[in-house]
């Protein structure tokens, strides 16, 4: 049983991404694209999944502004905190920094360094759960792989990590810039357990991360299916958006669309 | 003669019999980085992540954000040479105190030629915030400055020559991170050498040599690079008036650049630079022989002690 009612979290889901929407256009800067296609995943584990002895790793770090929309909803920061994203003297920098904000785990941004860290932490704390985010165009990068070879090699079946697969990144579709091969099969190979969902159900989700949970010895990928720039008409599926703020009208247009 | 890297072997097990916390990774080295004792002795704290750097670093960093004191070894060319930026995302921004062992640092890799001679480890660590940076000069003092860096809480950088060295301080010689010691003080030096690394054996052997024709010298042990003595620096300049600096490092950003960094503003006095001139090493059968093409043997001291002196007195 979640804590919230599915039509409870996905009121939530879309009040975060009207706080996406909000403190991009207000900053100027940010990472709309991603931030949208990952708000259910991230809405889903701050509300629901993790537990108080669990931790959470951002790698994709550019996502926050999810992630802090997400937090603020949650109550970990105060919401008025949102509109000084990117700021001088913000806690909410242009990439999350855990000296500034102390409720993260990590540092992130620079692509292929989530999974490590949280593979390290999992070899440690082997009794919590660590949760991982990562990007589908992060799979890019040599260190993410070797993480994965880590925590196979170490049997880190408390490590779960969720894939934001929206197949977009800064200059093209993943399949034009860096086709990733059988996802899936690649992590088969390294005895990785594997499931798929669309990313954007909660129920989805709880499930596939309920199933990882009861995993006895090796690490779990779900590869969370979701669509770039979800729920805004002009920003799906569009590379444009990775790393754009809307203009007045785009962002007025953007907010009927988030009502 | 001894290693350094010896040093730093029983001293992480010395280490991991006290501290639980200690933990110790490898990219596939742990024999020439002598952590195998640790690995044997303590197979749950050690974590062999294949030939994979990068992994190597952020993995430890995961660790250390866990609460415990990850060792990563691997030779200097490859971390902090190849995990630069990881070092700079999930160390030192993230401020937690990954051990970052960089082996086989200056020619000590000889026989395997310029790729794996190790040059420029303490430019990159140098310019890079939270980062402390120690190299010792000796097997005992290896051993020293790996337990004051387990304990000291912050990203670090612990660099080991390979070959072995004269032992040139003694287990009861103080040790502290961030203070330089004098190895040697003449009567009223005119010139203070300054140097970390088993190179101030060179040093040492100038300074005996130059006290022979009638020239003191004074020389300083800077094991500590980042963050730098400048008062024991400062002090030098004051009593010498004129300063020599040896390392088995590029010139450019390393502790001559330091050291000339301090006095530039505290106390300025005419500097000549020992260690490597803009140029990659080659192979060579010993490290002698590459310390003797690129000019940091004890002659090349002798040389630019007397010519700082002229500087000084012009």
């Amino acid at each position: 049983m979640t804590k919230l009612s599915l039509n409870e979290l996905q009121e939530t889901a879309k009040r975060v991404r009207r706080d996406i929407i909000g403190l991009i256009y207000k900053a100027g800067s940010g990472h709309p694209g991603g931030s949208l296609s990952s708000t259910e995943i991230l809405v889903a584990l701050y509300f629901e999944i993790i537990g108080p002895d669990d931790h959470f790793f951002l790698s994709n770090g550019h996502v926050c502004p999810a992630l802090y929309s997400v937090m603020a909803e949650k109550g970990l920061i105060d919401k008025k905190l949102l509109s000084t994203y990117t700021e001088l003297g913000s806690i909410l920098q242009g990439h999350p920094e855990r000296t500034r904000l102390k409720e993260i785990e990590n540092t992130s941004g620079p692509l292929g360094l989530g999974l490590a860290q949280a593979a390290g932490y999992a070899a440690i704390k082997r009794d919590s759960y660590i949760y991982c985010e990562t990007s589908d165009a992060e799979h890019d990068e040599g260190n993410h792989w070797e993480a994965v070879m880590f925590a196979a090699k170490y049997n880190l079946k408390n490590l779960i990590q969720i894939i934001d697969r929206n197949r977009i990144q800064i200059e093209g579709t993943v399949e034009e810039i860096m086709p990733l091969g059988n996802l899936i099969g690649r992590y088969k190979s390294f005895n990785w357990n594997v499931q798929e969902i669309d990313g954007h159900n909660f129920n989805e989700i709880f499930e596939a991360v309920e199933k990882a949970k009861k995993e006895t010895e090796n690490p779990t990928v779900i590869v969370a299916n979701t669509v770039f720039g979800k729920d805004i008409s002009f920003m799906e599926g569009n590379p444009d958006w990775h790393a754009r703020a809307p203009n007045e009208e785009e962002y007025k247009k953007a907010m009927e669309e988030l009502k | 003669m001894k290693s350094i890297r010896d040093g730093f072997g029983e001293a992480l097990v010395e280490l991991g019999e006290k501290n639980k916390n200690i933990i110790v990774l490898t990219a596939d080295l742990a024999d020439s980085t002598r952590v195998k004792d640790f690995a044997d002795k303590f197979p749950d704290r050690f974590y062999q992540v294949g030939v994979a750097e990068q992994g190597l670093v952020t993995i430890a960093a995961g660790i250390a954000e866990a609460g415990k004191i990850p060792f990563t070894t691997s030779y200097a060319v490859f971390s902090p040479g190849r995990t630069w930026e990881q070092i700079k995302v999930t160390a030192a921004l993230n401020n937690v105190p990954v051990k970052i062992v960089g082996a086989h640092a200056g020619f000590g890799a000889s026989m395997y030629g310029a790729t794996h001679e190790s040059l420029e480890d303490i430019a990159l660590m140098r310019v890079m915030p939270n980062m402390v940076i120690v190299s010792p000069c000796d097997y005992e003092e290896a051993k020293k400055a790996t337990i004051a860096v387990a304990n000291n809480g912050k990203p670090s950088y612990l660099r080991l020559a390979r070959q072995n060295s004269p032992v040139l301080t003694k287990p009861r010689d103080d040790f502290e991170i961030g203070k330089a010691n004098v190895l040697y003080e003449g009567k009223d030096p005119q010139v203070a050498i300054i140097g970390c690394g088993p190179i101030l054996a060179e040093a040492l052997s100038a300074a005996e040599y130059l006290k022979n024709i009638g020239i003191e010298t004074m020389v300083i042990n800077n094991h500590t690079i980042k963050p730098i003595d400048d008062i024991a620096i400062t002090n030098a300049a004051r009593i010498c008036g004129a300063i020599v600096t040896v390392e088995e490092h590029q010139i450019a950003g390393g502790l001559g650049s330091a050291v000339a960094e301090v006095l530039s503003q505290s106390y300025p006095v005419p500097i000549e630079f020992v260690g490597v001139r803009d140029s990659f090493g080659e192979s060579a059968k010993t490290y002698d022989e590459l310390w003797k093409k690129f000019g940091l043997k004890k002659e090349n001291i002798i040389e630019a002690v007397k010519k700082v002196i002229v500087r000084k007195n012009s």
